[in-house]
């Protein structure tokens, strides 16, 4: 097809483009974000996993890719839509080019999409499943593909992304479980939901001995690790696809402080009997306002979820923390009396504003009292 | 948590006339913050010496004082309105400033008033060097190697640390006034002492060079709860060394990871938090070493700024309303987003287009000043465009420069590499243009980033733009290729100009091929949100966002980058239309590029097309939008230029018709006019060569004016007395434009000069203003002070003029503003000029009369005859002036005053009598009137008569008088008591050293031709960089000497505009 590359949702749709990352063709629920910097943290968001992520602002590329900014061990959304891509970066950090990075991990994107109208779209209509294809231009023929493709909906992407065995996450690698580890004030395990290595940095720099874990490790087998705390880790799709996950948080409430983050908060409200929604298209960027209740200070915070949680139904037991400010989602939760408590936003960051890095410090405090 | 109930009165001060470095942005910020303020209910008290802003109409606020801003002047508007605090946020470095002075001379806390937005303590250490290093280090974040001196010898003992080359700021001036970098110990010399000359408080940061470091910039608002949120990220395209206002800039950051760009938004934050900003807005520039990401803090503005009214164009989040109601103790999240309507302001907008700022010069005006681009701000204007990418943005905003280019056209060859290469390493306001250039030439993006300095990512782009160039060069007009053109900025000209068709020929093809423009909203949110605001740009993509609607609609045309000639003045009418509009209940549609004004405040007129000016752009917006028709009569000449070419594609112009202008514009026509009326006009003559030059000449006899036909501003207008200088200014004049003729006309040596303007409905005609110039004929209208009402005309002339006024207007059938320059000599009234347009004089006479005079107009270009709208001609008992304001001293150049405009901005002073009125202007302007002292006074025989009898009443009033040898003789033989001093070249001590020591308090000095012009040059510098008051004229010292009685009998009243016209 020389090139070119076409886009095709579910409603008929269709954005020509130009194929700037692998040959093949690709499938999955179409998001947009709209963070200005950090694709390369967007691509190794292991969040993004099932899905094929746009991106708002038009330049993408600018900067290439580099060694030290990778959140994960690879590239695992579905696909890259963009309206511009940049060729030839610049930046004194700069590895490579950005296209090279997608070809080499086999994944599609096409940029010269309207992504203005594209992100309209799905704001107007909600996230849709689409189809990238680099292959053929044949709309039905896609359209007849993309029924076959899953949703994102009661599955669990969980198991495609964690780790398949625990480690031990010393000076930015990973490490063998029973590895020395200079001096630590904590120990936190991580549940590895599809976790970014931004979380494990910010615990470590706190002097925490941060231990991960496959997401479907049981309780049991965590306390045995024998944690000051427990972090529940961001990751991909909806927690209700992850009754394993939720049974053994369920089994860790009381034992050890924990703290969530983004599918971590979810896992941990519906552990704690709240009710999960999908969003119409989710909060997907760096500049989500969230106001803490308490304080009134509001955050600008970086955010990629397509679920949220709704409390009303445990009030009695657990309190709300945060609330998104835009349209007054809930962001933040606290267990009126067990340690237990969850932002849906990230605090880490990468890509995103650092207001809210102050949680590891909290958490870790916490655990240490 | 709720705006305060403690304060209920709210003093702004704005930032005074325009200057280079303080525009018409403050008019942008000042205006928001009067509206926003009065929206919470507070009462608000405004002064401003500028008559040309919106801010100072006298409805946005509760009592408007268009008085000089200096601590007694203020310090009285304070004894009468009684505020309980101060904005001092919104007037730019002269606001800032201000309110430090009255904190300083007790006036704050005599009358118990709070300085709300920014506190003295954090001014301060934003403002004075030495604190705001110390808090950046505080906050763990680095600065550059750098200290304060107060002398020379601090200041090397510093440079022995920091070594060459050296960067030179002093402490408290504004678009880096008196900064400089120096390479050698020479310069250093010289830069310091002129920096320590310029800080008010004599001191100059010496700091460590980081010149060809990358430059960025970050606009932070504050709320009381410690809320902080990054508004817009700005990259300049210019490396390290040129100042923020000369570079060219792009929003947001093109070239960082998220990683970089977070820890710059970490510093800032901590900055913002350390300096103590207690609410509102602040711009903190860095420096970044591009081989390794080492961050440096430069400076922080604890204010809006032109970069903050940049970044509210940028990013639809509008910095200064939001900054004022922070000041009066709301909060980020208790206000609303305007654009989304349903989120509130504490957030960060998200970008989905790319913005481009390119700031205009006027180098023209002063040929003899150093022009490569520096610390010290230059730049005049500036011009911002959106588009999808940073190709289409940067050539869009190419276009609105309006400098007679289709695109960044190719101007030198190959034989010119050698010299090309030694430009480019010098930035000018040429550099981007010649960097096209050297890379057309084939030089590689490595080398020409090692010379410049430019990003590569920037390089890479401008190359890019090349590459669709050449091809089409090679491929003509080709469809995929042309839509790749398009969506690259290129416009239908330039392309047409590279493939060789004409500019409609394209076009044609174009839109057969079904290549036409959507427009896209400008929404903060990248379309997560609906945007209820139509803020729109062009670019060539799938979906159209413009959502027209099919009411009565109008297309008001703006007057595009600010120059000298053509400012803020046209900017106001502008608005002032869009609100006449607005009560008529139309559908106000506002087209403009300049990212400074009110007129591209979202909030001004129903719609705003954020596009070039340029005929192609505006009539995608006229095909989309189908309005009744287009308004080009208030923005000066930018959209008067497009009037021909609109009519002929069948738009309807409203108003004055394009013929009626034309009438007026084309002398021979111009001609007929006037001689089919029967009213005069100075003798003249229309030239193609220099024999026919001097044979007019003869005729008509010396002196003449000379001038290239159709010019802006008098652009090379110049007075000529004799054969010799007439030869030359043609043979010159026809190098640089062979193909206009040259007009010729006879200088009126003494004649009044009178500007009138004036509204026809097509029936009636509204005289709103008679002015008298101060200056005599020959002095730029623009340059000149003028009276309103006049002060010298008698009853016959005034009679005249206002007849001939009414029957011009009904002659041309003008529906709208006319303008008209008059001259009066020996009792004849002689025309001089017609434009059926708004004028520069507007806003002022608006002011004067109390009679919003744009708005009238754009009434009557509706329909809305004079009679309907009740205007009457009313008598006003006070008097105002209007002094022009000139940028010698910034420019270091002669302050000589002729037929070419050279002043960037003006100011009003208002009283009961002419005098005093006088007096304030002369203030306001920086020009205040001594009381006592000795006066110096040098003139050209010509003059001397009536320079005699201001030495007189001068001395009268208990003046010394001073003259060089001739002068004193001619005065002394006629009575009067003159000191005689030395000249220059006669032995010491003489004139230069007595104004050194100041032991002169008042210069009047007249010039006649070129060359005499340059022995008094080193007088009227010195007067220039020591602030001396001077005159350059006798009509200006005689005007002087009422403004100098009329403080002596302290007959100066301080009142606002509300209560001389109620």
């Amino acid at each position: 097809m020389n090139n070119q590359g076409v886009l095709v949702l579910e409603d008929g749709s269709v954005f020509k483009g130009r194929s700037f990352g692998a040959e093949g063709e690709s499938a999955g629920e179409i998001v947009f974000n709209t963070s200005m910097t950090g694709y390369q943290e967007v691509l190794y968001d292991p969040s993004y996993a099932g899905q094929l992520v746009m991106m708002t602002y038009p330049l993408i590329g600018n900067y290439g890719v580099n060694s030290e900014d990778n959140e994960s061990e690879k590239l695992w959304l579905q696909g890259f839509i963009v309206k511009e891509y940049t060729r030839i970066p610049s930046n004194w950090r700069a590895r490579e080019p950005l296209h090279q990075l997608l070809v080499r991990q086999g994944i599609v994107a096409i940029d010269q999409v309207d992504t203005r109208l594209l992100t309209k779209k799905i704001r107007e209509q909600g996230a849709m499943q689409g189809i990238l294809s680099t292959r053929t231009d044949d709309v039905d023929l896609l359209l007849e593909r993309l029924k076959g493709i899953p949703g994102l909906v009661g599955r669990d992407l969980v198991s495609e992304v964690t780790t398949s065995d625990p480690y031990v996450w010393i000076n930015g690698e990973k490490s063998a479980l029973n590895a020395e580890i200079a001096s630590c004030d904590a120990h936190v395990v991580v549940y590895d939901f599809g976790v970014k290595y931004n979380i494990l940095n910010m615990l470590s720099a706190l002097k925490c001995r941060v231990t991960v874990v496959p997401a479907n490790t049981s309780a049991d087998a965590v306390l045995a690790l024998n944690p000051d705390g427990i972090l529940l880790s961001n990751g991909p799709g909806d927690p209700e696809g992850l009754p394993y996950a939720i049974q053994n948080v369920k089994a860790l409430l009381g034992k050890k402080p924990i703290f969530g983050i983004c599918l971590g908060h979810q896992i941990l409200a519906l552990a704690l009997g709240a009710k999960c929604n999908k969003m119409k298209f989710g909060h997907h960027g760096g500049n989500q306002p969230v106001m803490d209740l308490a304080t009134k200070r509001v955050q600008i915070t970086a955010q990629n979820h397509g679920f949220a949680i709704d409390l009303s139904e445990i009030k009695e037991e657990v309190e709300v923390t945060h609330i998104n400010l835009n349209d007054k989602t809930l962001e933040g939760l606290r267990h009126r009396t067990l340690p237990v408590s969850s932002v849906q936003y990230h605090p880490e960051g990468a890509p995103g504003p650092h207001d809210a890095a102050f949680f590891f410090k909290r958490f870790v405090d916490s655990i240490l009292k | 948590m709720p705006k305060r109930t403690d304060i209920r009165k709210i003093l702004i001060i704005g930032p005074g006339p325009i200057v280079i470095g303080q525009a018409c942005e403050f008019d942008y910020s000042g205006t928001q913050a009067c509206k926003a303020l009065r929206e919470e209910g507070y009462e608000v008290v405004l002064v401003n010496s500028n008559p040309a802003t919106i801010m100072t109409d006298p409805n946005l606020a509760d009592a408007t004082y268009i008085e000089p801003i200096t601590l007694e002047s203020i310090t009285k508007i304070i004894e009468r309105e009684r505020p309980q605090a101060l904005l001092p946020t919104m007037g730019g470095q002269t606001a800032l400033n201000m309110a430090l002075t009255l904190t300083d001379a007790g006036v704050l806390k005599k009358y118990g008033i709070e300085l709300i937005g920014a506190n003295y303590e954090s001014i301060h250490r934003a403002e004075n060097r030495e604190s705001f290093k110390r808090v950046i280090e505080d906050a763990g974040l680095r600065y550059t190697e750098s200290a304060t001196a107060t002398n020379l010898s601090e200041a090397k003992a510093i440079l022995n640390k920091v070594g060459f080359p050296a960067i030179i700021r002093p402490s408290f001036t504004l678009g880096g006034t008196g900064g400089g970098i120096a390479y050698n110990i020479e310069e250093f010399e010289n830069k310091v002492q002129a920096a320590l000359e310029s800080s008010p408080v004599s001191e100059a940061l010496i700091e460590q060079s980081v010149i060809g470091w990358k430059e960025y910039e970050l606009e932070l608002m504050r709320d009381k709860n410690d809320n902080v949120v990054v508004v817009c990220s700005i990259e300049n395209l210019d490396p390290m060394g040129v100042h923020t206002g000369d570079s060219i800039t792009v929003a947001p950051v093109q070239t960082l990871t998220d990683k970089e760009y977070q820890a710059m938004r970490d510093a800032a934050i901590k900055i913002i938090r350390g300096v103590g900003v207690d609410t509102g807005g602040s711009n903190i520039q860095f420096s970044l070493n591009p081989e390794n990401g080492d961050l440096r803090v430069i400076e922080m503005n604890p204010r809006v700024s032109r970069s903050s009214a940049l970044a509210s164009k940028a990013t639809g989040f509008p910095i200064a309303k939001i900054a004022a109601k922070l000041s009066v103790g709301l909060t980020l999240d208790e206000i609303k987003n305007d654009i989304t309507s349903v989120t509130p302001a504490s957030f960060e907008p998200t970008l989905d287009y790319v913005v481009v700022k390119i700031p205009r010069f006027a180098f023209e005006k002063f040929p003899d000043i150093d022009r490569t681009l520096s610390l010290q701000m230059k730049s005049v204007g500036e011009v911002m465009a959106i588009g999808r990418n940073f190709k289409e943005a940067l050539l869009k905003a190419y276009r609105s420069l309006e400098v007679s280019r289709q695109g960044i056209e190719s101007i030198y060859t190959a034989d010119d590499l050698g010299e090309l290469k030694k430009k480019i390493s010098i930035p000018t306001f040429n550099q981007l243009s010649q960097v096209f250039d050297t890379l057309r030439l084939g030089v590689s993006i490595e080398e020409v980033h090692q010379i410049t300095k430019i990003d590569p990512w920037f390089l890479n782009q401008f190359k890019e733009v090349l590459e669709i160039e050449n091809r089409l060069k090679n491929e003509g007009l080709e469809v995929e290729l042309v839509h790749l053109a398009k969506r690259s900025g290129f416009s239908d000209r330039q392309i047409g100009k590279i493939t060789n068709t004409p500019e409609n020929e394209v076009t044609t093809w174009r839109k057969k091929e079904g290549l036409i423009p959507v427009f896209k909203r400008v929404d903060t949110c990248g379309a997560e949100f609906e945007a209820h605001t139509p803020y729109l740009y062009s670019t060539y993509e799938t979906e159209c966002d413009a959502e027209p609607t099919d009411q009565n609609k109008v297309i008001i045309l703006g007057s595009g980058p600010n120059r000298i000639g053509q400012g803020i003045e046209f900017d106001y009418c502008c608005v002032h239309a869009a609100l006449a509009l607005k009560e008529m209940g139309y559908e106000s549609i506002m087209v403009n590029c300049n990212p400074e004004t009110v007129s591209t405040d979202y909030d001004t007129s129903d719609r705003l097309y954020f596009e070039p000016l340029t005929l192609e752009d505006v009539m995608h917006i006229i095909e989309l939008e189908k309005p009744m028709g287009v308004v080009v009569q208030f923005g000066g000449q930018t959209p008067l230029k497009l009037a021909d070419a609109l009519l002929e594609r069948g738009v309807h112009i409203l108003g004055t018709s394009p013929d009626a202008i034309d009438r007026a514009e084309d002398r021979e026509r111009f001609k007929a006019l006037i001689d089919k009326l029967g009213f005069k006009q100075p003798n003249n003559g229309l030239v193609r060569s220099i024999s026919e030059a001097e044979q007019v000449a003869e005729v008509i006899g010396y002196p003449v004016l000379v001038r290239p036909s159709y010019v802006l501003g008098g652009r090379a207008m110049e007075i000529i007395y004799d054969q010799t200088s007439l030869q030359k200014y043609m043979s010159h004049a026809l190098t640089v434009s062979p193909d206009h003729p040259i007009l010729i006309d006879k200088y009126l040596q003494d004649a009044i000069e009178i500007d009138v303007d004036a509204i026809s409905d097509g029936e009636d005609v509204f005289v709103a203003g008679i002015m008298e110039h101060i200056e005599e004929a020959g002095v730029h209208s623009g340059d000149s002070a003028c009276a309103l009402p006049p002060f010298s005309l008698n009853d016959q002339a005034l009679k005249t003029v206002r007849e001939q006024t009414i029957a011009l207007a009904k002659e041309l059938k003008v529906v709208g503003l006319m303008n008209i320059q008059f001259a009066v000599k020996n009792g004849d009234v002689y025309i001089l000029e017609v434009n059926p347009r708004g004028s520069r004089t507007v806003p002022f006479v608006s002011k004067t009369i109390g009679q919003p005079v744009a708005k009238i107009a754009m009434k009557a270009v509706m329909g809305k005859s004079l009679k309907a709208q009740g205007i009457e001609e009313k008598t006003i008992k006070h008097t105002a002036i209007k002094e022009a304001v000139f940028p010698f001293k910034r420019f270091k150049t002669d302050s000589i005053l002729g037929p070419e405009m050279k002043s960037t901005g003006e100011v009003m002073g208002i009283d009961l009598n002419f005098g005093a009125a006088f007096a304030k202007a002369e203030i306001a302007a920086e020009n205040g009137l001594p009381t006592s002292g000795q006066v110096f006074v040098s003139v050209k025989d010509h003059d001397k008569a009536a320079l005699s009898l201001i030495a007189k009443r001068l001395s009268e009033i208990g003046f010394q008088v001073i003259a060089t040898a001739g002068t004193a003789d001619y005065l002394n033989r006629l009575g009067l008591q003159v000191t005689t001093i030395k000249k220059i070249q006669e032995g010491r001590p003489n004139i230069v050293d007595a104004l050194k020591n100041k032991e002169i308090q008042l210069v009047i000095n007249t010039v006649g031709d070129k060359l005499s012009q340059t022995d008094s040059r080193e007088i009227r510098h010195i007067v220039l960089q020591d602030s001396i008051p001077y005159f350059t004229t006798i009509a200006g010292a005689r005007a002087a000497v009422h403004g100098i009685e009329a403080i002596l009998k302290g007959e100066i009243q301080t009142l606002p505009l509300q209560q001389y016209h109620s």
